[in-house]
Parts: structure tokens; sequence; C-alpha cells
């Protein structure tokens, strides 16, 4: 259950391999976190993850290999971690990847791909665990969207429409789920340095890893539908969304 | 927060404590009768449905909420049979709230034996509780009181007494509903001469001098309680109001008001509409009350006459109180640490005021001899009871903190105001958990009575 402070005893994480979905279940585990699906396509990053997470204190991790892709599986996943889990407490949906948005090499089947990984295929996941929750009458389910999904840029628009697209679904999702006892919460973070952005070069307001998990843990206390990291974001978009498209398209970076 | 339903396959809403911190998702069906509730209890058992009874949700965590499951509204199970008045004994359903009871009884010359700080509790919560009042350092908890119980489990309904089921009988009294459902209950009264209170009021300047006052009030006083101001730091740490009394004689009253010696009017005259979006309840306005209640006070006031409702339950009188602490909600952090342990409450104080969290609502009292119930809360002890907004950064690891603090010095915490105990700890502060859970298999064998209170706190440590 989640007690009244928002901190979650068990935990199931899309994306099991992403470093800011660790970064949080670091942080869960210091205070109630007992038992933990990691699912994810990388195996060996799963096994680490688990292996430094049951070093932490979370009792009971196990390992599901899925692809985030792959639709029809994500209620027989759901189910399996209903009943590696006894009840699910909090779903943190991380899946996605960056890609390229250089015109010159964009493939349409890449953009497909994109999209497949960054809204369809969490969105399905994200389904099958809010009609998991919905019965068991709590829950609450973390979604990284991200800033370059608020805004889209020509830099990384395939990934940012991806999101921009999760975001939405996401947004009208807790909407729907009001009453529930079921609770979406959506993460914008800015640039973090991660794997996942290694070799680019940091925007304003870069942040680490640690410092989304400690905004997330935050946010689940207060109970925030949306989290912007660094919180400063929420400030500095709601005047970029309001940018000519001749001036947001010269930005630089 | 409850938005209820009639029929048996109802939708499920939303289902939250007094705290407004946690709400889950359940069926509410309303309980028309004893009979219905039978039905219900026993169709869950044979469905495997989670089940539990809900009074007046007067529980600040999550001890009321059963997730996914059903929860059985009884309020509406109210029949109060006063025949046997005249010895004392009421009997009462389940769902009787201490408001209607004691509309009834104090005009004729009785009032409850024991009495938490709010009227609106059921008699089923005041027993699935084991509540405790001001008079518990000489008279017990509420189960001292309670003669029978008709008990609803999943097998159907059983009477137990202390002397026929002992065993049953005192793991239903802080049982936190989790043995059956409470369908009626004969309780033994108090008898009053009047409705009033005969109140003195007296100043503490520092926590060892209220500690004092309250221990050496113990022999002269049925009831006594201290309002401790935790905005005060240093050489003021602790400083307190002390409301000490008993119900006033006839000859206590003014001749002109002997005539009405019995009236009982209930308090709850104004309400809070909704809930405001953000905490209204901060530490400089917390500070300021406190702060002018302390000055309020005078050193040393005697002989006052106060109201029932004014000496037991000044907060009824504003309505949804609870909703003041905005949409992150508010938990109240009770603990007992036995007597010689006094520094723990001091630290408690000190720890709370270093995070810079700084309680709305202080109390402190003297607990006297335990029931012999095995998850009963009360045991001889300092208790002290803290309101703490949600809001606020850094709580939950604070409350942790606290929680070692408690467990270090052989106390507990009162799960009828918890809603984040760490599981682990459950055993330490309730040692005698294993000798309430064989009755529990024995009742419930399939755990088909559950909250979210035991989810979280209990069935996940085993």
């Amino acid at each position: 259950m989640n007690d009244v402070t928002g901190m979650p005893q068990t935990a199931v994480v899309i994306g099991g391999g992403s470093d800011l979905a660790l970064a949080v279940m670091r942080r869960l585990a210091s205070r109630r976190l007992r038992a933990l699906v990691l699912v994810g396509r990388d195996i060996a990053r799963l096994d680490q993850a688990a292996k430094e997470l049951s070093d932490l204190g979370v009792k009971s991790v196990a390992t599901l290999v899925s692809d985030v892709c792959d639709a029809g599986g994500h209620e027989a996943l759901a189910h399996d971690c209903e009943q590696l889990l006894g009840s699910v407490d909090l779903v943190v949906v991380a899946a996605g990847s960056l890609g390229s948005a250089e015109l010159d090499a964009l493939r349409a089947e890449d953009v497909a791909r994109s999209i497949e990984t960054n809204f369809a295929g969490p969105a399905a996941a994200i389904t099958a665990f809010a009609t998991l929750m919905r019965a068991q009458g709590y829950g609450r389910i973390v979604v990284f969207s991200s800033v370059a999904g608020v805004r889209v840029r020509a830099a990384n628009f395939v990934y940012g429409a991806g999101k921009a697209g999760l975001d939405a679904f996401c947004q009208g999702l807790g909407d729907a789920l009001a009453g529930s006892g079921v609770q979406v919460v959506i993460v914008r973070p800015g640039f973090v340095r991660t794997k996942m952005t290694a070799g680019l070069s940091p925007a304003p307001f870069a942040v680490d890893g640690d410092a989304v998990a400690e905004a997330v843990v935050r946010g689940l206390e207060r109970g925030s539908p949306v989290i912007w990291v660094p919180a400063a974001l929420r400030v500095v978009f709601a005047a970029l969304r309001l940018l000519p498209q001749a001036v947001w398209r010269r930005l630089p970076g | 927060m409850i938005d209820s339903v009639t029929d048996d396959r109802v939708a499920a809403s939303l289902v939250s404590g007094w705290g407004r911190a946690s709400p889950s998702a359940a069926r509410v069906v309303t309980v028309r009768s004893r009979r219905h509730l039978e039905e219900l209890v026993v169709g869950a058992g044979r469905s495997a449905t989670p089940v539990l009874a809900r009074g007046l949700g007067r529980s600040y965590g999550d001890a009321a909420q059963c997730a996914g499951g059903m929860v059985l509204d009884c309020t509406p199970l109210g029949a109060i049979a006063i025949e046997d008045l005249d010895e004392g004994i009421v009997r009462v359903e389940g769902g009787v709230s201490l408001d209607a009871l004691l509309r009834e009884v104090v005009p004729r010359g009785w009032f409850v034996p024991v009495t938490p700080g709010t009227a609106h509790v059921t008699v089923g919560g005041a027993i699935a509780a084991d509540v405790h009042g001001k008079n518990h350092h000489r008279d017990g908890a509420f189960g001292s009181y309670v003669q029978r119980i008709e008990l609803v489990t999943p097998s159907g309904g059983v009477e137990v007494a202390p002397a026929s089921d002992p065993e049953l009988f005192w793991a239903t009294l802080g049982g936190m509903g989790l043995t059956g459902a409470i369908a009626e209950a004969d309780v033994r009264l108090h008898r009053i001469e009047t409705s009033r209170m005969l109140v003195d009021t007296v100043r503490a300047r520092d926590l060892d001098e209220c500690m004092e006052k309250l221990s050496d009030s113990d022999a002269s006083y049925r009831y006594s309680v201290a309002w401790v101001d935790c905005a005060a730091r240093g050489s003021r740490l602790g400083r307190s109001v002390l409301s000490l009394g008993d119900h006033a004689a006839l000859s206590d009253l003014p001749a002109a008001d002997r005539a009405k010696a019995l009236d009982y009017r209930p308090s709850g005259g104004i309400g809070v509409p909704f809930a405001p979006p953000v905490n209204l309840v901060q530490p400089m306005a917390i500070a300021a009350a406190n702060e002018l209640w302390y000055r309020k006070a005078r050193l040393h006031r005697a002989g006052e006459l106060q109201s029932l409702a004014s000496f037991f339950y000044p907060l009824d009188a504003v309505r949804d109180w609870n909703r003041l602490y905005g949409p992150r909600g508010f938990t109240q952090y009770q603990f007992v640490v036995p007597f010689g342990a006094e520094e723990t409450v001091r630290t408690v104080i000190e720890l709370l005021q270093a995070a810079r969290l700084t309680p709305s609502l202080a109390v402190l009292k003297r607990f006297g001899k335990a029931d012999p119930g095995p998850m009963s809360f009360p045991s001889a002890g300092w208790t002290l009871a803290l309101d703490i907004a949600l809001s606020a950064r850094d709580v939950a690891p604070v409350l942790d903190r606290l929680d070692d603090v408690v467990a270090d010095a052989q106390g507990r915490v009162y799960l009828a105001k918890d809603g984040r105990l760490r599981p682990e700890l459950l055993r330490e502060m309730y040692p005698r958990l294993e000798e309430w859970l064989a009755v529990r298999a024995r009742v419930d064998p399939t755990g088909v009575f559950v909250s979210d209170q035991w989810r979280r706190v209990g069935a996940s440590e085993r």
C-alpha cells in the first residue's frame, strides 16, 4: 500500500534499465519499498540493477524481459507483476529512446519505431496497469515525459512528438481516473545527464539523475500531478510556449 | 470523505481517513440492518471479497479503508435500547455514535464511561480502536466497560463476552475491525448528576512542571489532559495548559440552573464547507494560536463550570475542520511510552522542532493500567498526540525517526491514528501480535476482513 506520506511498498519499472527510474528506486528503497519488478529488454542491465537494489534493502527484486513495443503483451505483463508483488502500489514508466531527427538520415521506419518506443508502447503499458490499479482501488503511475514534448523542437522533433503524445495521453487518462483511487503523475525533466544524453552538450537548466529522483519522490509526497525538473522549468516553458514560431525556430541548442 | 450508495452492487467510490491523505476506492455498501450486515459479511466470505466495517471515519489514516473490496457503512445501525438503563447498561448497535448516545442518556443522568476527543465516533469504532479518554489514568479504556459484543464473522454472528470467549473478546477490543464487524454491544455507563463539568485550568511553565502537575492530579481528578505549546522552545519547551475536571454535582450548580441540570447541548454550529486549495494550518498561525491559548489561560482558574461539549469536544464545534489542512491532508502522531521514559516525550518534541515541523495540536496525558487486549493501544505511561500537516517538507523521515525513538523506549504508536508506520516495527511495538493473529486465524482463517492499514503494516511483514 501507499502510505499517507505517499510512499509505496511495491513497484514496477517499465524501462527497468533507465538511469532515472533506478535513481527513483534507490530513494524509495530507503523509505518503504520492499518488493520490485524491473521490466526491460537488456537482461544484463536489469540483473545489475536488481542486485544493486537488493543490496539497498529491497527484499524482493524480480526481473522480466519484455519489450515496451510489444503492445499485445502488456496485460499479461501486468498480471505477472501482480502475481509477483501481490498488489502494485507504483508503476514507473521510463521506457524511451532519443533517436535522431537528422532529416538527411531520417527513415520512415525509424520514425515509426521511435513513436512506438516513446508513445504507443508506453501508452499501452500504462493502460494495462491503469486497468489493474482500478480493480485494486488504488495505485500511482509515474510517467517520464519530457520538456521536449512541451514544445517540440526541430533538433529532436521525433522524440519530442512521441513524448508530446504520451504526455497528452497521461493528462487525459489522469482526469479519466479521477475518483478511482488511481493517480497518474507526469514527470517533465529538462536536460538530464544520463546515458541517454551522453555525448550531447547540456542545455540550460541541466540536472543529474539524482535531482530528478529527488523531485519525483518529493512529488509523490506532495501528491503533485505534474513534476517539472528543475521546478523553474514550469515558468520557463510557460514563457517559451508563447514565443512566435519564427523566434522559437531560431533558438540555439 | 465518503460517497455512499444503497445498492449492494455499487460502483466503487473513494474512501479516506480523517486525515484525508491516502484515499482508496472500494464499493461502499450501506448496511440497512443487522441481518443485512450478516448477509453481506457471510457473502463476502463465500466470494472471498475483502470486506471492512466502517463507522464515522474518524480514524486518521487508512484503518477504515479497504481498497478494491467492500466497505460496509454501518452508521445506519443506530438502535439504542435503554431498558436496563437503571443499572447503567445500554444496548446499542454498532453504528450508534457517541453523540447520538449522549443525546439519549445524558438527560437521564448517564454519561459514556470513556470518550475520545470527538463525539462523532461510533460504538463499533470505539470498540475496534479500544478508545481512551482523559480519564484513562483512573478508569481505563473503553473495553473495560463493554460487557457483550455481537460480532459478525465470515461464518456468521457470534455473541462474545469477556467470560465466554476472553481471547476473541479482547482481540476485538483494539483489533481495528479485523476480527469481524461489530453489530451490537452492551456498554456500562457512568452516573452523572449534571451535564456540567467542574474544571480547574492550570498553566505549566515547561514540560517538567506539566508532567509533575499531571502526575499530582491523578488521584484528585477523574479527567486530566495538557495542551502543550510545541512552538515554545528552550527553557519554555513543553509549556502547557492543563485542563483538570470531574462531573459537577447538583450542589455545584447555581440554584437557578438546577432545574435544567441534565440538559445536553452538543456543539457543532459552524463548518468548513470545502477543502481550500492549500493547507491553511501554517507554522506561523500555529505559533500565534498557541501563544494566545497559553496567555489566555490564567495561572490558575479553579471550579469553573463547563458544558460536556466544551470540556470533551471543543473541536466538534467546527464541522469538517480536517479540511483546513488542504488537499495534502494531515496525520496525527500519537504514541505512548512507559513511565520512566519522560525524556522520550521531550526528545520527540525536540526532533520535530529541529525539523521545523510544528504540530498544530499537541495533547499530553497519562495512561493507567492497560486493558487485557493484545492490540489495545493504551498502556501505563505518557501519551502524546501531535497533529502534523503532510504538506510540509520531509515529514516522513522525521516521523520514521520518532518511531525509532518511541520503539527504543518500549513505546508504541496508536493504530487508529496511523497511516505510515513501518511494518517491521509493528511486532516490536505490539509484542503480543502473534497471540492476536492466532485469534484472527480462528474466526477469519482466510482473512476476509482486511483494511488498507493491515495490508500496509501487518500483512506485508508476514
